[in-house]
């Protein structure tokens, strides 16, 4: 494997991290909170069809953008009530969110534009496109240097480098702020957040919104960067795969970002090589498209340290009268 | 949703007029999603859509086109569904067959063991399986696509349109149906260029490979980067992020099934044409009259072929055009054979 070709793998896992991770982030906050959410998937792809929708017929991607954290927001919105207000099983409420997303868009998408639930595809103002940062051209002939510039770290859209941003960010949240501490405290013991006279369903609330934020940027960023329009169920198991990312990461921000692009560049490498020759040993594509699930696995049985999920997760919380 | 649907029709069998009306009551209540035309119970014909759904672009677009067209010329009425999971396929197949649906058209290779289950309960009702033709039953007409011959002819335009000598292909799920598809493709592109590259990616192994076009378009990337600069896409939905990447980035890509030249006009190169429309239209056409057996639609009977209008007229040279209808006379007459891959599961140009 050339130089080149090493660039142009972690350029492609870059491109396949970044949906993962702002899943991941999303659901980090969600679960830190004890709120657990399996509606990440059905998020994106409600977020992913809105944003591609709204781009669609206003011609503004960032109006796009919009329209998909608003969908996703309304979902969030209804995880909440059903899981916090309620006090229903969160597993239950995400995996109606889940179906809900994945029959809605179909159904809305093709009431809207008759194209069998897809959307036009999108074009000029209605993409984000590449951001190309500036001497990347001159850069590019440089050695080493200059194709980690140009071509990995350059050319990729804003939304990359958000959700790359957002990982100091979670970081400082949730470890350096008061809104953090008590947000993690309310996914460890809620009781105890409440006797100190804080809201815990205000604050389970705005965990969820986060989540509900960054799946909308995961979604539209799936149809409106990577592609040019939504296709039925677009997101294709991602937000599973984020889910998995995040205990692989034992719910921790920088972790994530590590497990997700692990997860991004074992997906790299099984799209560029199909099958890999390890000297006699040939490795089938099928393999590494299973490893990360094999890894979360092996994390959970405890072989590599143990997971261990907020204390109050999964849990409604009741106050005792 | 068609979930609901399926939990909710009647487990018993009711004689007909009750069971329309059941039919009908759950359809008010439950799958206004799934439009089933139930009218008239006059042996109607039925039609059941792959996984892939009614809209795919591609193969059941094409079997949803030929269906439109027959109902609009005769003024009749079919009904329809748009399975959701495997387990549909039976109860679909067995539910049309009670309401005395007939013929009921199947799509798609997964329909082979269900109908092997369900035909012989019903022997005066006709099958139609469109991709199936290993099947020895009596009351089913099957339709199997010399999908390699129409592969081979876009596989030589690739070669020819190749400035690289690398082409690509991408196929969506791992199955013998789609590398029979690559395995033509790759026959071509030698019999023009021994000396070409392919490049042969599968999306995945599950359904889910059908319906993925951000994968499509990692593989897309990855194929530009090894070189290829044609690359044919037989992966449903997912090549929808094919052809989009390759308009992107300025290489020629060609379609499957239906005609997809128009979806980046003068970026896709062709499309491979597998007239599901015409085998749909056909089979309705004749109605309950229809002749059963195993058919065979390859170049000769037009079954296969590749797509020309005014999108790519202008990227196809008449050099080209004359080499690919040459090819497509010898195949016809034999003087060309091209290599299926099912012969022996295994291809003599391409290694997956």
């Amino acid at each position: 494997m050339d130089f080149l070709t090493l660039i142009q793998v972690l350029d492609s896992t870059v491109r396949l991290a970044v949906p993962l991770l702002l899943a991941c982030l999303a659901g980090l906050y969600s679960e830190r909170a004890g709120i657990f959410d399996i509606g990440l998937e059905g998020k994106m792809l409600m977020a992913a069809f809105f944003s591609a929708a709204i781009a669609a017929v206003t011609g503004s991607v960032w109006l796009g953008l919009l329209a998909g954290i608003a969908s996703s927001l309304i979902l969030s919105g209804l995880h909440g009530l059903a899981s916090i207000t309620f006090r229903g099983n969160q597993l239950i409420s995400g995996v109606a969110i889940n179906f809900l997303a994945a029959g809605m868009t179909v159904l809305v998408a093709q009431s809207w534009f008759s194209q069998g639930g897809r959307t036009p595809s999108l074009f000029g103002n209605g993409r984000f496109e590449p951001i190309t940062f500036p001497f990347a051209d001159a850069l590019s002939d440089v050695p080493v240097i200059g194709p980690i510039y140009s071509e990995l770290l350059s050319g990729h859209s804003i939304l990359v480098y958000v959700a790359f941003l957002m990982v100091p960010l979670t970081w400082w949240i949730l470890f350096r702020t008061r809104f953090g501490l008590r947000l993690r405290a309310v996914g460890e013991n809620p009781a105890a957040v409440d006797t100190a006279g804080v809201s815990v369903v205000g604050l389970r609330y705005a965990a969820v919104a986060i989540c509900g934020v960054l799946c909308g940027i995961a979604g539209a960023y799936l149809a409106t960067a990577l592609q040019a329009g939504f296709v039925k169920d677009m997101t294709a198991g991602r937000g599973f795969i984020a889910l998995a990312a995040l205990i692989f990461a034992k719910w921790r921000p920088w972790q994530a970002m590590g497990a997700c692009l692990l997860f991004g560049l074992l997906q790299a490498i099984a799209l560029r090589f199909q099958n890999i020759d390890l000297g006699g040993v040939v490795i089938p594509v099928q393999v590494m498209d299973a490893l990360p699930y094999i890894l979360t696995v092996v994390i959970l049985a405890g072989f590599v340290g143990k997971a261990v999920p907020p204390r109050a997760g999964g849990e409604p919380y009741v106050k005792e009268r | 949703m068609s979930d609901l649907w399926g939990l909710s029709w009647p487990r018993t069998n009711y004689n007909k007029r009750e069971y329309e009306m059941t039919l009908m009551k759950s359809l008010m209540g439950a799958a206004a999603a799934i439009a089933l035309t139930a009218g008239a119970a006059m042996a109607e014909p039925a039609l059941i859509f792959d996984l892939g759904g009614k809209f795919d672009k591609s193969f059941n677009e094409a079997a949803h086109n030929g269906a439109s067209r027959w109902a609009e010329e005769t003024g009749g009425s079919y009904r329809e569904i748009e399975i959701q999971s495997e387990a549909q396929r039976e109860q679909a197949l067995r539910r049309f067959a009670e309401a005395g649906a007939n013929p009921i058209i199947t799509m798609g290779f997964g329909m082979a063991d269900p109908l092997s289950a369900v035909a012989g309960d019903y022997p005066d009702t006709k099958f139609v399986a469109v991709d199936v033709n290993w099947l020895d039953i009596p009351n089913i007409r099957q339709i199997g696509f010399a999908e390699h011959e129409g592969s081979y002819l876009v596989g030589m335009m690739a070669a020819m349109a190749s400035e690289s000598g690398t082409v690509g292909f991408i196929g969506g799920m791992d199955i013998p149906l789609i590398r029979h598809f690559g395995c033509g493709y790759a026959q071509g592109a030698k019999a023009v260029n021994p000396e070409i590259e392919v490049v042969a990616n599968m999306t995945g192994t599950t359904p889910a490979a059908w319906n993925d076009p951000v994968k499509g378009s990692e593989l897309t990337k990855a194929q530009i980067s090894q070189g290829a600069d044609v690359i044919y896409a037989a992966a449903g939905g997912t090549g929808v992020g094919v052809l989009q990447t390759a308009a992107d980035e300025g290489i020629l890509s060609i379609g499957v099934d239906s005609n997809q030249n128009h979806l980046h006009p003068g970026k896709v190169l062709t499309s491979m044409l597998k007239r599901v429309d015409v085998a749909v239209y056909d089979a309705m056409k004749a109605g309950d009259g229809l002749e059963t057996g195993v058919f065979q639609m390859g170049l000769a009977e037009e079954g296969v072929g590749y797509a020309l209008d005014d999108n790519n007229a202008p990227l196809v040279s008449d050099d080209m055009k004359g080499a690919v209808d040459k090819a497509r006379q010898d195949i016809i007459d034999g003087n060309i054979s091209v290599v299926s891959y099912y012969e022996n599961d295994s291809c003599p140009a391409l290694q997956f």
